[in-house]
């Protein structure tokens, strides 16, 4: 009977078109144009996150509707701004760190602006002027540092290290586990602490050593925090990991009042993260309005709850606990931007050889 | 006489043009826009540069670890299918379906997580720390299988299922012993579907790129993270475009090889039974089957548990009453809405992946008599195959450098998610479904034509009762491919309107316990919604199969 199969099947592919058309409907109908004035597109990674509060009361005071696009981490966002600089993916950007500023200043991506009010202090982390600081204005900062389970070594009778030579002790051995310096952005500050704090030349041997007693070196901050940190979600094996000065208020217990592991201020490396205009942008206006609002107190004091990041607003009040148990490093290390820029590709290769086995 | 087979040529010409239309603009354009740009210096094309990132030695090393990582991954993978695939597709007991729906979760989980549950198991203090495989090849061989152990069970089983059953009954009548019924009959009949499934793993595992970077420790690359690491890390984009070539010389070798050994297969029977019971000889391969399903499990039991305990072991479901919500503002929306993303997604990607993928199926399963007919069929069949073995980074570069322009001002629009999920998916619905086409007796199609029918109605009483069931794994494949894409999706999708994988991996990657938490519980959300509609498939197929 071969008449028979063509029905279903000619009601199977009419189902089929109609919720195609319907989906089809339903997935265009929330379209917006992109050129419209009235819109602020703002590109950033995707450790963006803001209470929705926060934005809406710009939206309100400036008349903009404000687009959110998240994207990757600093570096692969920096590179996709270069990419797409004839047509560039919005109006704003936020989030380039020090680490790759002077690749995106020197592609030309950004235009200068200069913000009306800058809070007090914020001229401390600004890049200087020939890697772009009429281009890119700080915005908050954070401190990428060791971290240890203080529980663990309070449980097996043991001293937590302090200093980044500690950490090649054979008391630490097969302790220590750190996001890898090509995939991941804290990774890449830890290897910088260690290019800034035993040289061009000496950090090479520094790898070495930490090979040799056992450093695991996972491929993202997830993966080394959640998974191998004793002090983590994942309940680990390692109880000294590479992470943010930040992350010691995450660890306090349900019902308790102190965190279970402690940031060492000896190692930290200083990540600055600005905002900038694009070139090209199609509402400059309002780009340069929203890197207004962001150093305002309101944007500012949302910072580290909503991105764990401290404000360059240095009259912003801190949540009460980052207050207490959320200490940034007196005198971190630093590498200047444009030595980052011009050395960046050569360390990373010399490292993974250092890495790989 | 002459005139209408003309005319039937250049009909046939036309629908051929459709799908080449949709991958040149949607494919090949886009990946020669961010290759072409490794290739020019200067305003001038200059591939010396290239050449010279083609003879570093550590592209020699990056390139032979993916081969022979593919390779073995390819290789376990058809060990552990093949029997699932004969234990869930011709044979019948209680829980088939469920079983069936089961093998295919593992395809769509987002490998952040996957690298998460994974790691944990094989961490010293994992369920399976004591074989002691952390950080090393084995782990990613044994993740790799663990996501293409479905891509064999699905393609092969639905073709293995149609496979018309009395020659081996007839066979066995001759007094042939099972393995040699096997290895005379079914085997052989089978080639063309194991070779097409074994083709699409080795391109999957080529192209791995989370896992290998999560559970290699970063001590080992494939081409595929090195593209990455040069695209967005490095701003290489000489050393990417030469590993984009490499490549696709690596896939266009396989295919060629895959065409070679190419041989007819079976005959599919369109009314081929629903499976018999098992019986005692089949115990050594329920044995291994239940052996392979439990090693299936186990990860996805890490998951469950992890997304259901806090940060002190404790059980709560607080992850899980954490989905409706956006995470203090990290996500734009919530887990739940943008599951309905996804599933609307998923539903546009599948018509259109179907669509291409039936007429791709179609036109390659045709047997020309010349054989300029037989090589051009053959090149059409093949360059459909090549966005699995194109690294997911470079067409996602692809599309934000060339698409971006009128009348392609495609960048920011809702219809790019669904149209790449389908370019993806497109090899999947080509290779269950060409040889089942392929197998249909080319006289069934003669006598009707014969007896007077229009090739539309030919197809739909010939073609299509034998390809029904192939027809709706290939639906439910599709389905499952959009519901678990990240790489491309990433660099296409709304921000608005973001999927149930872009989701967890932001969950993922942002700091907080709970955070690690609900990624856990999305994942096992996707998880559940994945079965669920791979079981509504299942009931689907057996409705199908009675109507007929």
């Amino acid at each position: 009977m071969p008449g028979i199969p063509s029905r279903p099947v000619a009601a199977a592919l009419a189902a089929a078109l109609t919720t195609t058309a319907l989906a089809g409907c339903a997935l265009s109908s929330s379209g917006q144009p992109d050129d419209d004035p009235k819109t602020v597109v703002v590109v950033t990674h995707d450790s963006w996150a803001m209470d929705k509060k926060v934005i809406a009361d710009f939206e309100k005071k400036s008349g903009y509707t404000v687009k959110v696009r998240p994207t990757a981490d600093a570096g692969e966002l920096t590179n996709k701004l270069v990419l797409t600089k004839d047509n560039p993916l919005g109006d704003v950007v936020y989030g380039i760190d020090n680490t790759f500023a002077s690749r995106a200043v020197a592609s030309g991506v950004l235009q200068d602006n200069t913000p009306r009010n800058r809070p007090a202090g914020a001229a401390s982390y600004d890049l200087s002027q020939e890697s772009g600081a009429a281009q890119l204005t700080p915005v908050d900062y954070g401190d990428v540092c060791v971290n240890v389970d203080d529980v663990w070594f309070h449980k097996h009778g043991k001293t937590p290290p302090t200093t980044l030579d500690d950490l090649t002790k054979p008391a630490y051995r097969d302790l220590f586990v750190v996001p890898g310096a090509t995939t991941s952005s804290p990774g890449l500050a830890f290897l910088l602490t260690t290019v800034a704090a035993k040289g061009e030349d000496g950090w090479q041997d520094y790898w070495r050593k930490l090979v040799a007693n056992g450093v695991k070196v996972d491929a993202s901050w997830t993966n080394a925090y959640e998974v191998d940190f004793t002090g983590g979600g994942g309940k680990g094996d390692r109880p000294i990991v590479l992470s943010y000065a930040s992350s010691p208020p995450f660890t306090i217990p349900e019902g308790k009042t102190r965190p279970t592991t402690s940031a060492l201020l000896d190692t930290c490396f200083r990540q600055v993260e600005y905002a900038g205009v694009l070139s090209g942008a199609h509402n400059t206006k309002g780009a340069r309005a929203f890197i207004d609002f962001m150093l305002g107190t309101e944007f500012q004091e949302q910072l580290p709850d909503q991105m764990y990041v401290f404000p360059v607003d240095k009259a912003a009040t801190l949540p009460p606990v980052w207050a207490r148990y959320a200490k940034v490093a007196s005198d971190p290390w630093s590498v200047p931007a444009e030595d980052i820029t011009a050395h960046r590709t050569g360390w990373l290769r010399q490292w993974r050889d250092l890495t790989s086995r | 006489m002459r005139r209408r087979r003309r005319g039937g040529r250049a009909g046939v010409l036309a629908l051929a043009a459709i799908p080449l239309i949709v991958l040149v603009v949607f494919f090949v354009y886009p990946v020669l826009g961010i290759v072409g740009q490794g290739f020019v210096s200067d305003g001038r094309f200059a591939p010396g540069a290239v050449l010279e990132v083609l003879g570093r030695p550590r592209t020699g090393r990056v390139l032979w670890f993916t081969l022979w990582s593919a390779g073995l991954a390819t290789l376990v993978t058809l060990l552990a299918g093949l029997p699932l695939a004969f234990v869930l597709h011709r044979l019948s007991f209680p829980g088939r379906g469920l079983l069936r729906a089961l093998v295919v979760v593992p395809f769509v989980l987002p490998t952040v997580v996957v690298g998460v549950a994974f790691g944990q198991l094989v961490a010293p203090s994992g369920w399976l720390g004591g074989l002691h495989v952390e950080g090393t090849a084995v782990a990613i061989v044994a993740a790799l299988v663990f996501f293409n152990v479905s891509v064999v069970v699905r393609t092969v089983g639905s073709f293995w299922e149609s496979l018309d059953p009395r020659r081996e009954q007839a066979a066995a009548a001759l007094g042939a012993s099972p393995m040699q019924v096997f290895r005379t009959v079914t085997l052989p009949a089978l080639l063309p579907a194991v070779v097409g499934a074994a083709t699409v793993v080795f391109l999957f595992c080529s192209t791995a790129f989370g896992i290998v970077l999560t559970l290699g420790g970063l001590r080992y690359a494939n081409v595929e993270t090195e593209i990455w690491l040069l695209t967005t890390q490095e701003l290489d984009l000489v050393g990417a475009a030469a590993l984009s070539v490499l490549q696709l010389v690596v896939i266009v070798g396989l295919l060629v090889l895959t065409h070679v050994t190419r041989k007819d297969a079976g005959h599919v029977d369109r009314a081929a039974g629903t499976g018999r019971r098992p019986r005692r000889g089949d115990a050594w391969l329920l044995g291994w089957s239940a052996l392979v399903l439990a090693a299936l499990v186990l990860p996805m039991l890490a998951l469950l548990t992890r997304s259901l305990t806090d940060q002190d072991g404790r059980w709560t479901v607080a992850n899980y009453r954490a989905l409706a919500g956006t995470a203090g503002g990290t996500l734009p929306v919530s887990a739940l809405t943008a599951l309905a993303n996804s599933l609307e997604i998923a539903l546009v990607a599948t018509c259109f992946a179907l669509a291409l993928g039936v007429i791709v199926a179609g036109l390659a399963s045709r047997r020309p008599a010349r054989a300029t007919g037989r090589r051009a069929i053959a090149v059409f069949d093949g360059v459909f195959m090549l966005p699995l073995g194109v690294s997911a980074v470079t067409l996602g570069f692809g599309y934000l450098v060339t698409l971006d322009q009128p009348p392609l001002d495609l960048r920011s629009s809702p219809w790019l998610v669904p149209i790449a999920q389908a370019m993806v998916a497109l090899p999947l619905v080509v290779r269950t479904v060409a040889p089942v086409l392929r197998a249909v007796d080319d006289r069934q199609r003669q006598a009707a034509a014969s007896l007077g029918a229009g090739p539309l109605r030919v197809l739909l009483s010939v073609d299509l009762p034998a390809a029904w069931r192939a027809l709706l794994a290939a639906a439910g494949f599709a389905f499952a491919v959009s519901l678990g894409e990240f790489g491309a999706t990433s660099f296409v999708v709304r921000d608005e309107t973001p999927t149930l994988p872009i989701v967890i991996y932001r969950l993922v990657s942002h700091p907080g316990a709970l955070n690690a938490g609900t990624a856990m519980a999305a994942s096992v959300l996707l998880a559940a919604t994945t079965a669920l509609v791979m079981l509504a498939v299942e009931r689907l197929r057996v409705g199908a199969v009675g109507a007929f």
